[in-house]
């Protein structure tokens, strides 16, 4: 379970984290949403330890992740896949070593295991045919799934995806946040996805939490957003609630 | 003046990267792989231009002895002795250098600033790898142990454009003669002071382009301008260590 208290975060003396503690659901999809430059991005990356927190705890299982050295971050990191805003795919390899890195990095399997593990996840994300093929070649969908694909290669326990369907056509973007849902179904994950999308909060939402300047502003999940009477929380959902209720509406 | 801009903090950080760099490999295979990409890239693919410039600064290097020391006095087999020491204490150590600043430290800055840039390095922290470690330390041997090869070869290069502009093209002395020269008084330990220089060249050319590469920030224009800060201050420092490690070896 990942639970942070009273997190703080600055840049060059601007507050972009203000106080923020809240839990995440372990084995759900926990969506962090918020507009851009509301500090989503950088909370993601603080709990994950790209960017050092001001003051505050952020708690892995119970164990303060701040005050750890590096050798026992890299303990909990591999534990932690994530899927970053463009994918971060490794442009000199090819989309099987993309997959194949991490095991090869972490893990003392053979050639050939680690080809049928990175098989294994490509087809989970429905990756076929392009195992030979560069970052470059594939399209933005594409590259997305794989990057999912190398985020469960080591079977992790925590999923953080950073914007996974941002850039992508409405029906692409539904089909990654199906896969992000059905593979923390299946590998039993607690996942974290960012994002501004309000169709990925009805389809996958299951607890919301909505950052607002920097500060927790609201949490509760996609059942209830609608009904809150919270200003900013309304305002936020109102431009894509007339999409999300035709959409409900033509179903 | 910003921080960044500091010469004593950005000597630190320098110094603060180094360290990090020369942390124990995480998996030694990988880096292995690592190196043999990098003596391709850095090393192989530099062969042609080397030769290219080698030929002409022999044979330009010849041309203008000879012009310098028409005096019935001063023997014409001398052109081929200025030749061969100023291709090995100089020109093949120091402006092949130079050179490879330009097109090496340009290639580094601008591989890993885009890696930076595009969240590829974020995702190597993500999985618990020691980033600059794994993407500059393979970069940093291959040239330290593939420079020297490229500068013996372009004395060998650079001799042979010699004897091409001084004996074939412009006839300013014989074969013989310049052969005579090229076998005067040669002093062995020149070939020794030229490798350490070139040692200390690559070292400089790989760990500023992969500092100012590594801390990138913001977008393809920030990522051309660390590639342009690597390259002359690589030469600049290419320079200032020519003065001193002449001092040291030679004087």
């Amino acid at each position: 379970m990942i639970e942070l208290k009273n997190v703080n975060k600055s840049f060059d003396q601007v507050q972009v984290l203000s106080d923020i503690t809240l839990t995440f659901e372990p084995g759900k999809t926990n969506l962090i949403i918020g507009q851009s430059g509301s500090g989503k991005t950088v909370l993601l990356k603080t709990i994950v330890g790209l960017h050092e927190v001001d003051s505050g705890q952020i708690l892995y299982d119970g164990q303060d992740f701040t005050r750890m050295s590096f050798k026992e971050r890299k303990l909990i990191r591999k534990q932690i896949g994530m899927v970053f805003q463009g994918g971060a795919l490794f442009d000199s390899n090819t989309v099987e070593e993309n997959v194949i890195y991490p095991l090869s990095m972490f893990t003392d399997m053979t050639e050939e295991e680690k080809r049928d593990r990175a098989n294994f996840c490509l087809s989970r994300v429905n990756i076929l045919n392009a195992n030979k093929k560069y970052p470059a070649e594939i399209s933005g969908g594409m590259r997305k799934r794989v990057a999912i694909a190398r985020a469960i290669a080591l079977n992790p326990t925590y999923l953080f995806c950073d914007e996974p369907n941002s850039g992508l056509d409405p029906k692409t973007a539904i089909l990654i946040d199906n896969l992000i849902k059905e593979i923390t179904d299946e590998f039993n994950m607690t996942t974290i996805v960012n994002t501004h999308d309000m169709n990925s909060v009805m389809e996958i939402g299951e607890k919301v939490i909505f950052i607002y300047e920097g500060k927790k502003w609201w949490e509760g999940n996609r059942h209830i957003i609608f009904k809150d009477p919270n200003k900013e929380l309304q305002e936020f959902v109102f431009a894509a609630k007339f999409f999300v209720t035709q959409q409900k509406d033509n179903q | 003046m910003t921080q960044r801009n500091n010469i004593f903090s950005t000597l630190g950080e320098y110094t603060l990267f180094m360290l990090k760099v020369f942390k124990k490999p995480e998996k030694l295979k990988m880096y292995g792989s690592q190196y043999f990409r990098e003596l391709e890239a850095i090393g192989l693919n530099s062969i042609g231009i080397v030769f290219l410039i080698s030929v002409f600064m022999g044979a330009v290097l010849t041309i203008q002895t000879g012009i310098n020391l028409e005096n019935p006095f001063i023997p014409l087999y001398l052109i081929g002795y200025a030749t061969r020491d100023s291709m090995i204490l100089e020109f093949s150590s120091t402006i092949v250098c130079l050179i490879l600043a330009g097109k090496v430290g340009s290639n580094v800055s601008s591989e890993i600033g885009t890696m930076r840039v595009t969240e590829q390095i974020d995702a190597l922290e993500i999985m618990g790898v020691n980033s600059a470690s794994y993407l500059v330390l393979p970069k940093i041997v291959a040239a330290v142990t593939f420079f020297p090869f490229l500068v013996i070869m372009s004395v060998f290069v650079g001799v042979w454009g010699g004897w091409l502009g001084g004996c074939v093209l412009t006839e300013v002395l014989t074969t013989g003669q310049y052969i005579e020269g090229l076998r005067y008084y040669f002093v062995p330990y020149y070939i020794v002071y030229s490798l350490i220089k070139t040692s200390v060249f690559a070292f400089i050319i790989t760990s500023v382009s992969s500092y100012y590469g590594y801390h990138t920030a913001g977008g393809a224009l920030e990522v051309g301008r660390s590639s342009t800060r690597a390259v002359v201050y690589s030469s600049v420092l290419i320079l200032l260590f020519n003065l001193i490690l002449t001092q040291l070896l030679l004087v």
